[in-house]
């Protein structure tokens, strides 16, 4: 299969690229790692007229602890962040989410800010994002602007990027506290989809109570979801195996899922429930390790 | 557009246009040692090193491997001889049909390249991208495993 014909270049600065696609307009989409950009080209579901390659870009690749946040640069791929110590030390649940996302060669090339930009609603990253409360750095010619991640996922394949705009960076808060978290993803085979996956995250407080509480939900919606019912039942209470399993029965019920060659609603729903509970066991072992 | 790449040692510039894809080039080259299975990103048998790091090249244009050195199975060889992925693979009866062993090869070769003494579960995760649907994996498990042992002794 090849995709439909298209302009392309690779520029070597941001500034080039952001001047291409200012250029270029709407028509213009950016290209980093394509591993799911160029497969949806291939099925035409995607038929950019211009490509803006960004792999030419030098020092985009960063993974950075700055100013409270852990920054994450366009480049950045999925490998890097397996293999980040600064990932490792900061964020429990990106860490066990990295090594589930796709298969280790598309890792070598994907990147986390594609995945994030991407919005498939079946995608990792994104429920991750929303867990730990991620910001999206979107630049263009004219300037740069921060945007809260529940604001950037707009819906099933949808972001809230404007024409001219790149995910520059994405900004992952560190815990206040002590923290931890966890992604659980079930999948059909090695490298697949989720099925089913929960991403959750807790910070404790002095007293040892719930301070702050994330918890999203991957491949149950038309886009990656928080269950802020889970969330509000769990921040200033004191965890305890009754309260994270109310916290299940919450999460399960903001999932909606379709029942399809994976498996049944039903059955997935009844994963997140146990997933959410189970994420928020190992997040609390964590915070109070 | 040009493009300038060095495939299995050798210097190359030709031209391309921008939506072709990587392993398409390569196939044109008349190394068609590298597969294409699925087209889809899935399995694997398109599996190229570039710039020695494992890529499936159904996914990536032809363009971007432009300044790259790309290694296929036809320049695994060393000398003359086989890579010692190739020899453990003939050893250990590590294909069947043979049709992902291209690209089950060069992403066995990038993990012993960065560790030479894999466990069991080190081999299964690295080639997890790679599927095979003959053997069961079994042997080809064995084969990296042996290849290992191969590339210590040297």
């Amino acid at each position: 299969m090849f995709p439909p014909a298209f302009e392309y270049s690779a520029p070597t600065s941001v500034e080039e690229v952001l001047a291409t696609l200012a250029a270029e307009g709407d028509g213009a989409r950016v290209l980093a790692g394509g591993q799911s950009l160029i497969p949806m080209m291939k099925l035409r579901l995607a038929s950019p007229a211009y490509l803006v390659d960004i792999n030419n870009v030098s020092g985009l690749d960063y993974i950075e602890d700055v100013n409270g946040h852990v920054a994450i640069g366009a480049l950045a791929r999925h490998r890097d962040i397996v293999n980040s110590d600064v990932i490792a030390s900061t964020n429990h649940a990106m860490a066990s989410a990295a090594p589930w996302v796709a298969d280790p060669i598309v890792r070598n090339r994907g990147t986390l800010c594609g995945s994030v930009a991407h919005c498939d609603p079946e995608g990792d990253w994104n429920s991750v994002m929303l867990a730990a409360r991620a910001q999206v750095v979107a630049q263009s010619s004219t300037g740069e602007r921060v945007i809260p991640i529940d604001d950037f996922i707009v819906d099933f394949f949808t972001n809230s990027l404007q024409p001219g705009e790149i995910v520059k960076e994405v900004r992952v808060p560190k815990y206040s506290g002590s923290g931890g978290g966890a992604y659980l993803k079930l999948e059909r085979k090695i490298g697949d989809y989720a099925t089913v996956a929960v991403a959750s995250q807790i910070e404790l407080d002095g007293d040892g109570k719930i301070a702050k509480a994330g918890i999203a939900l991957t491949a149950v919606n038309n886009k990656n979801t928080r269950a802020s019912a889970a969330e509000d039942a769990l921040v200033g209470e004191t965890p305890s195996d009754e309260l994270f399993r109310e916290a299940g029965d919450l999460a399960s019920q903001a999932a909606n899922p379709e029942t399809n060659v994976r498996g049944t609603a039903d059955w997935k729903r009844e994963v997140v429930r146990v997933y959410t509970r189970r994420g928020l066991e190992t997040a609390l072992a964590q915070a109070q390790g | 557009m040009e493009i300038n790449v060095t495939l299995n040692g050798t210097q190359r510039t030709d031209d391309v246009e921008p939506r072709q894809l990587l392993v398409d080039y390569i196939r044109g080259t008349g190394n068609t040692g590298t597969h294409i299975g699925c087209d889809t990103t899935s399995c694997g048998a398109c599996t190229v090193l570039v710039d020695g790091t494992p890529m499936k090249t159904c996914t990536m244009f032809a363009v971007q491997a432009t300044g790259k050195s790309l290694t296929t199975v036809e320049g695994l060889k060393q000398n003359g001889a086989l890579h010692p992925i190739q020899a453990a693979f003939k050893e250990k009866h590590g294909l069947q049909c043979g049709f992902c062993t291209p690209g089950m090869m060069l992403t066995s070769a990038a993990l012993l390249e960065e560790n030479p003494d894999p466990s069991e579960d080190d081999v299964r995760w690295a080639i997890s991208g790679n599927l095979c649907r003959c053997t069961g994996y079994v042997n080809i498990v064995k084969a990296v495993q042996h290849a290992g042992e191969l590339i210590r002794e040297n």
